[in-house]
């Protein structure tokens, strides 16, 4: 049987040098293409094990069910947190949509370190591949895990009665808003992976951040009534501005507190800059 | 004509020099071995040619391209199967290739054509569809060579191929490895402490110790050399190991290495 052998002619995909202008010209959307196809490579693979084994998108969904049919019901008779023309439940249903998200992602990390620990990360080291487009591959596996937490507590938050904005545009806002946290988180997590190398440091760091990220937030109180420095952490928060465009998007009329250009503008700000700090430090992993 | 062209590679970890000034040339088409025991730095070397490790000191050229200023096109000219699990258990025969497909470059009409004849090339397709937690050592080891060789490389690197493996098993990637040599001419730089996995596949070995180069040549010149200096007839392979690595079997490793490579095997086995 004959096969050809190793002696194709080289397939230039913009990485390595172009040249002239004419070079660059053709160079970077060819460099695009490739980096977004292997972006999405990453995601193809979550999506294929999830179809495999959908069993962990089942356990997740226990907590914010619990979140919202208990702590949400409680308070929400309780009436002890003044959420304006909101009842509580209806105020934090996005809240615990960001919290969920939020708890999808910031384990992120130690997917990243069992990849290592086992040499699938060499494997993906090796090939030609951005480092910030891995990043980003496991960045919107994250997000891909992030939206079957929306049709859960969408559908809580209707068997709750809450009043909802069903308006397409908001509802592809809301999703938005979910890939988007749910990347920055994601990031943030493969960050801290990268700098503790692992498992068990890990742990104690991913439980050491996820409560202030969570409760110096807007997500099941309003900031006005925090005490003046836990809001000032709060509006350095990216989970406040993520709480703050679902809550806009979400409930009907609510005005948030910095407006939807300013949450995703933040969000997005914090997504480039995490990417471009996990993408070097990605590579730590593996020395 | 070189494939691998090193010079004077360095790599310091603090204190400690894992890879000491290692100047080495490996041949287009050849199959070479690096042997050494555990901690000699073959590993490092192997990170180091494949870009994940960049070197404190010294040069390397893989396919012509340097691997700190060219390192994409030297990931494009390899293809790299670590010692330790890299094939993913959650996912299918199939789906691990077709990542690898992607993450290669391969154009999407291409990469259905090319999975499966790696998955025949490897003994393969009957499992392409099952998962490969469900996999033997052996399959596995083959599915992680099919991953390495999709973009048809010029160059393999196989870390320690049949660690774990049971003898059948270890002589069936064998013949496996054989056959990316006759069908598509790669040359194959693999790492072993396996003195009959050296000798079985390998044209030319490289000893390895303490993070230097002790010895280099084909099994039979090394042979033939040990012979010589010893006076005594009839040197294996392993005694020429053990008289380049001074005799310590057993030296090196670490609790890190050891359990490992126990996890390694456990999990192949």
């Amino acid at each position: 049987m004959t096969r050809p052998g190793y002696a194709e002619p080289h397939v230039d995909l913009g990485d390595t040098e172009p040249v002239g202008f004419a070079g660059r010209l053709v160079a970077v959307p060819r460099y695009l293409r490739s980096y977004a196809a292997k972006s999405w490579a990453l995601v193809a693979m979550e999506a294929q094990k999830l179809r495999h084994d959908p069993t962990e998108l089942l356990t997740r969904m226990v907590q914010p069910a619990l979140w919202l049919v208990v702590f949400g019901e409680v308070f929400t008779q309780a009436r002890v947190i003044d959420t304006g023309p909101y009842p509580y439940i209806a105020f934090i249903t996005p809240g615990i949509l960001a919290q969920s998200v939020l708890f999808v992602a910031i384990f992120y990390g130690i997917a990243a370190i069992w990849e290592r620990d086992l040499g699938i990360l060499h494997k993906f080291m090796a090939t030609p591949t951005p480092r910030t487009a891995l990043v980003l591959g496991k960045a919107l596996s994250a997000g891909l895990r992030g939206l079957s937490q929306v049709i859960l507590v969408y559908a809580l938050a209707v068997a709750l009665g809450v009043g909802l904005n069903w308006n397409p545009l908001a509802l592809l806002g809301v999703l938005a808003v979910v890939l988007l946290g749910a990347a920055l988180f994601a990031t943030l997590s493969l960050i801290i992976a990268s700098l503790v190398k692992t498992r068990e440091r890990f742990m104690g760091i991913g439980q050491l951040l996820t409560m202030p990220l969570f409760f110096a937030s807007n997500a099941i109180y309003p900031i006005a009534i925090m005490p003046p420095w836990l809001q000032a952490i709060a509006v350095g928060n990216p989970m406040t501005y993520m709480v703050d465009a679902a809550r806009s998007l979400m409930l009907p009329g609510y005005a948030g507190l910095y407006g939807l250009p300013i949450d995703f503008a933040v969000l997005l700000g914090f997504v480039a800059v995490l990417l471009l700090i996990g993408g070097r430090c990605y590579e730590g992993l593996v020395r | 004509m070189h494939i691998v062209e090193t010079a004077n590679l360095t790599k310091r970890f603090g204190d400690l020099t894992a890879v000491d000034a290692f100047t080495l040339d490996v041949d287009v088409g050849e199959t070479f071995g690096l042997l050494g025991p555990n901690g000699a730095g073959k590993t490092t070397v192997i990170k180091m040619l494949t870009t994940l490790l960049p070197p404190t000191a010294g040069k390397a050229r893989i396919a012509g391209f340097d691997i700190e200023r060219r390192p994409n096109d030297v990931r494009r000219s390899i293809g790299y199967v670590p010692q330790i699990l890299s094939a993913d258990g959650t996912l299918t025969g199939y789906e691990n290739l077709l990542v690898f497909a992607r993450l290669y470059d391969l154009p999407p009409k291409e990469r259905a054509p090319r999975i499966e004849e790696a998955l025949q090339v490897m003994g393969l397709t009957d499992a392409k569809d099952r998962l490969v937690r469900t996999y033997s050592g052996g399959m596995i080891r083959r599915l992680e060579i099919a991953q390495s060789m999709i973009h048809r490389p010029r160059l393999l690197f196989l870390d320690e191929p049949t660690v774990g493996l049971d003898p059948l098993a270890r002589n069936a990637v064998w013949d496996y490895i054989r056959r990316l040599r006759t069908e598509y001419g790669m040359t194959i730089l693999l790492t072993t402490h396996y003195m009959e996995e050296a000798e079985t596949l390998c044209e030319r070995v490289a000893i390895m110790h303490l993070g230097k180069l002790s010895a280099l040549g084909t099994p039979k010149d090394l042979e033939r050399a040990v012979a010589e200096e010893t006076g005594s007839n009839g040197i294996t392979l392993n005694e020429v190991f053990a008289h380049y690595t001074g005799g310590e079997l057993d030296s090196g490793g670490n609790y890190r290495d050891t359990s490992r490579v126990r996890r390694t095997a456990r999990r192949l086995g």
